[in-house]
């Protein structure tokens, strides 16, 4: 075996910190354990066995480290999620001050009422894009599962509950079709996916017959996916709070097992501090509902759907083999993964939150009609992911980027529509301006992330 | 030696389109002990060790493992035969952290969820036993040095409980301390028993390690020679086709200067 001699570690030289490659988005931020700590004497073999480069970057405690550690990402195109969260404060600070009511908690519950069946549409993108491939039928798929739906229940007089299964259904087989296609034979997803836009929004209109739209049932399910609240203000602030224990809990787990075995681990501080944050958030968020109808059941099942995803592409083998994929197809086929399953199990994912998104969006609508799912909602879905920050060109992103670009959309829309210039025109143009400036940080961001070889 | 060999090829043929890059090749190994393959640039070794590895499933001929035939036409054939390779070319992911690319496809879970602590805690002494310094084990395979990916991907071939491990060209872009640290683990793999075969284009490594030589020249198999008792000009003759060939002359052109 190889044993570390002492003497071969180099030299701890400051020239060569700042060489070192900075941490990777999203992965753990490393704090070895400080060397200024009491030295115990006559047993420099301790520093020897240390498992970490001497040049690897060590944060510094306190506020300064995380200053320069911001610093380090933005110079390392590594940014995130960060220049969203600031067009997103600004554009609700612009439309605050414009209108005077934007930030009213009867607008703020409005604005999350409008996002839920987007934004499941754009988490299911976020898995296609994690692939480095398209979706162009979510919309088409949207559409086809409200109107299947809404003619089973209505027309044929099926149980409600049972048409809404059997919708969702339809939606995920409809997925996995497109990713037998792609997966299996071959053809380009973009393809497939664009026979899929076409073809699934042609059978929408067939089943719907002659009939433009259909009221949904009065008191029935589709009706209340979007209308329900539990007005109950113990139901936000609990929401909350089981979210920040959970939060905290796992943090505080994950730091006890990696001191435990001497890995790297997060300062207390800093777990403090993110918990804050999401205190912080949980709670406002939380208020801000109680202040108006409390807390609404589509907002909950889109935020529960975005949390479950994260979990499953971050902590279980199935979201290894998602990321591996769209990070190399044949490294990910020659490490023993079934590259084929994973692509069509990720198309059914994106079909079946499609169609989830549709009944969401039937049932804010009050209705499913003939043009559901068409227009721009599909632009409007993967516009949504790629502003929250996942990549077109696969492999990096996650499932919050489509909650934070759906929001920022939707409080664009809704701030022009406030501010009375809510003209289709302008919310078009506007819409694109923003989805080039992500598509232009996507893109910068990787090649910086290049040129600081880390793409 | 033991009786049956680990893995037997028997008339290996692989085509490529108009290209036919391997013919009838016969190959054996056994266990504890190190087969060189060496060859030519496209002599059709780095495809050979795909056959076997079930990324190019094979046209023709037949692979034994442990004396039964066997098929081999996914990578997962290969790696629950107990098969681990190195590619040449490493197929690493580039998004990945480097802990996530030692435990594709057989990553550590408590219940359902990764064990990332686990993982990571068994990454740093794998790399640590091949005495590689990489930033940390947390950044992604893209900002590695070259070198420091080829211990990544060798050290990937460690993690499971392989029978058989392939190396092809695993010391091509290793200093000299991490390719004594390869040559040191090849050596380890056959004190435990394991097969090994190593690709490689160093005379001076294959003749420190391996106890046999094979040689494939234009995709055929070209003389498997005894370490022991061949010297290292049968070797090289038999990777050119010829007794007379470039490194005989340009030898005997220096040998010539320096007189
Ligand atoms: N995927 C492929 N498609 C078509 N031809 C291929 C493919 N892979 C290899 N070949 C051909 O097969 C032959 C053998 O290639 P191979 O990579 O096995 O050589 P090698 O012995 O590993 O060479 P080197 O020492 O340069 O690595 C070459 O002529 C090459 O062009
Ligand atoms: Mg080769």
């Amino acid at each position: 075996m190889s044993d570390t001699q002492p003497g071969k570690q180099p030299g701890q030289s400051p020239a060569a910190a700042d060489q070192a490659p900075a941490e990777a988005e999203g992965t753990t931020k490393t704090t070895v354990p400080a060397p200024a700590g009491p030295v115990d004497a006559g047993a420099p073999a301790t520093d020897a066995l240390t498992p970490v480069d001497p040049r690897l970057l060590v944060r510094e405690q306190g506020f300064a480290g995380y200053l320069t550690d911001f610093k380090r990402r933005i110079k390392g195109g590594e940014l995130g999620s960060i220049p969203v969260l600031v067009g997103l404060v600004v554009i609700w600070a612009i439309f605050e001050t414009t209108t005077g009511r934007f930030l009213d908690p009867s607008n703020l519950t409005n604005i999350a009422q409008y996002i839920v069946g987007p934004g499941l549409i754009a988490t299911g993108i976020v898995f296609v894009l994690l692939l480095g491939e398209i979706d162009l039928s979510v919309g088409s798929v949207a559409g086809l599962t409200a109107a299947l739906t809404s003619v089973l229940a209505v027309k044929q007089d099926l149980n409600e509950g049972l048409a809404v299964l059997l919708g969702l259904l339809a939606a995920g087989a409809i997925g996995a079709l497109h990713g037998f296609f792609f997966a299996r034979i071959g053809v380009p997803a973009f393809v497939v996916t664009l026979a899929g836009f076409l073809g699934w929004s042609g059978l929408q209109l067939y089943v719907m017959g002659n009939t433009l739209s259909i009221n949904n049932i009065s008191g029935g399910v589709v009706q209340g996916l979007n209308n329900t609240y539990f007005s109950d203000i113990a139901a936000a602030y609990g929401l909350a709070l089981v979210a920040v224990a959970a939060h905290l809990g796992s943090q505080l787990l994950d730091r006890k097992r990696r001191r435990a075995v001497d890995l790297p681990h997060r300062p207390l501080s800093e777990v403090l501090l993110r918990s804050g944050v999401v205190a912080v958030l949980a709670f406002a968020t939380a208020w801000m509902l109680n202040q108006e109808s409390g807390l609404p059941l589509g907002l909950t099942v889109f935020v529960g759907v975005v949390v479950l995803a994260a979990f499953v592409l971050k902590r279980t083998s199935y979201g290894r083999q998602v990321f591996a994929v769209g990070g190399g197809v044949e490294a990910a086929r020659r490490a023993g993964i079934n590259v084929v399953w994973v692509r069509i199990s990720v198309f059914t994912i994106s079909g079946f939150l499609g169609g989830l998104g549709g009944l969401f969006i039937a049932s804010q609508a009050g209705v499913a009609d003939s043009n559901l799912g068409g227009g721009d909602t599909l632009m409007l879905a993967i516009a949504a992911a790629v502003i929250g920050g996942t990549s077109l060109f696969g492999g990096r992103g996650t499932p919050w980027s489509a909650l934070i670009g759906i929001l920022v959309i939707q409080s664009i829309m809704t701030g022009l529509y406030m501010s009375g210039s809510s003209s289709d025109a302008v919310q078009s143009m506007i819409t694109g301006v923003v989805l080039l400036a992500a598509v232009v940080i996507d893109s910068v961001s990787r090649r910086t992330q290049k040129t600081a070889g880390r793409a | 030696m033991s009786a049956a060999p680990v893995l037997a090829l028997r008339g290996i043929s692989k085509r490529f389109g108009a290209v036919q890059a391997l013919t009838e090749v016969d190959l054996e190994v056994r266990a504890g002990s190190v087969l060189a393959l060496v060859g030519d640039n496209g002599a059709g070794k780095s495809t050979l060790v795909k056959t076997i590895a079930g990324v190019h499933p094979i046209d023709d001929g037949t692979l034994e493992w442990e004396g039964r035939p066997v098929t081999v036409a996914r990578p997962q054939d290969a790696q629950h035969l107990g098969v681990a390779t190195v590619y040449q070319d490493l197929a690493l992911c580039d998004n990945l952290d480097v802990v996530a690319n030692l435990f594709l496809g057989r990553e550590a879970t408590r219940g359902k969820v990764l064990d990332e602590v686990a993982m990571e805690k068994r990454a740093q002494e794998l790399l640590d036993s091949l005495s590689i310094r990489i930033p940390s084990v947390r950044i992604p395979i893209a900002s590695l040095s070259g070198g420091q990916r080829q211990v990544v991907a060798i050290a990937r071939a460690l993690v499971g409980d392989p029978k058989l491990v392939i190396l092809d060209e695993p010391t091509a872009a290793l200093g000299v301390e991490q390719t004594a640290q390869v040559l040191d683990l090849v050596e380890r793999l056959r004190e435990r028993g394991l097969a090994v075969i190593l690709i490689s284009h160093n005379m001076a490594d294959v003749l420190a390690v391996a106890d046999q030589v094979a040689v494939l020249r234009l995709g055929r198999n070209n003389g498997v020679f005894d370490v022991a008792d061949t010297s290292h000009e049968e070797i090289i003759s038999a990777i050119t086709g010829a007794t007379e060939n470039a490194v005989t002359r340009r030898k005997a052109r220096t040998t010539e200067a320096a007189q």
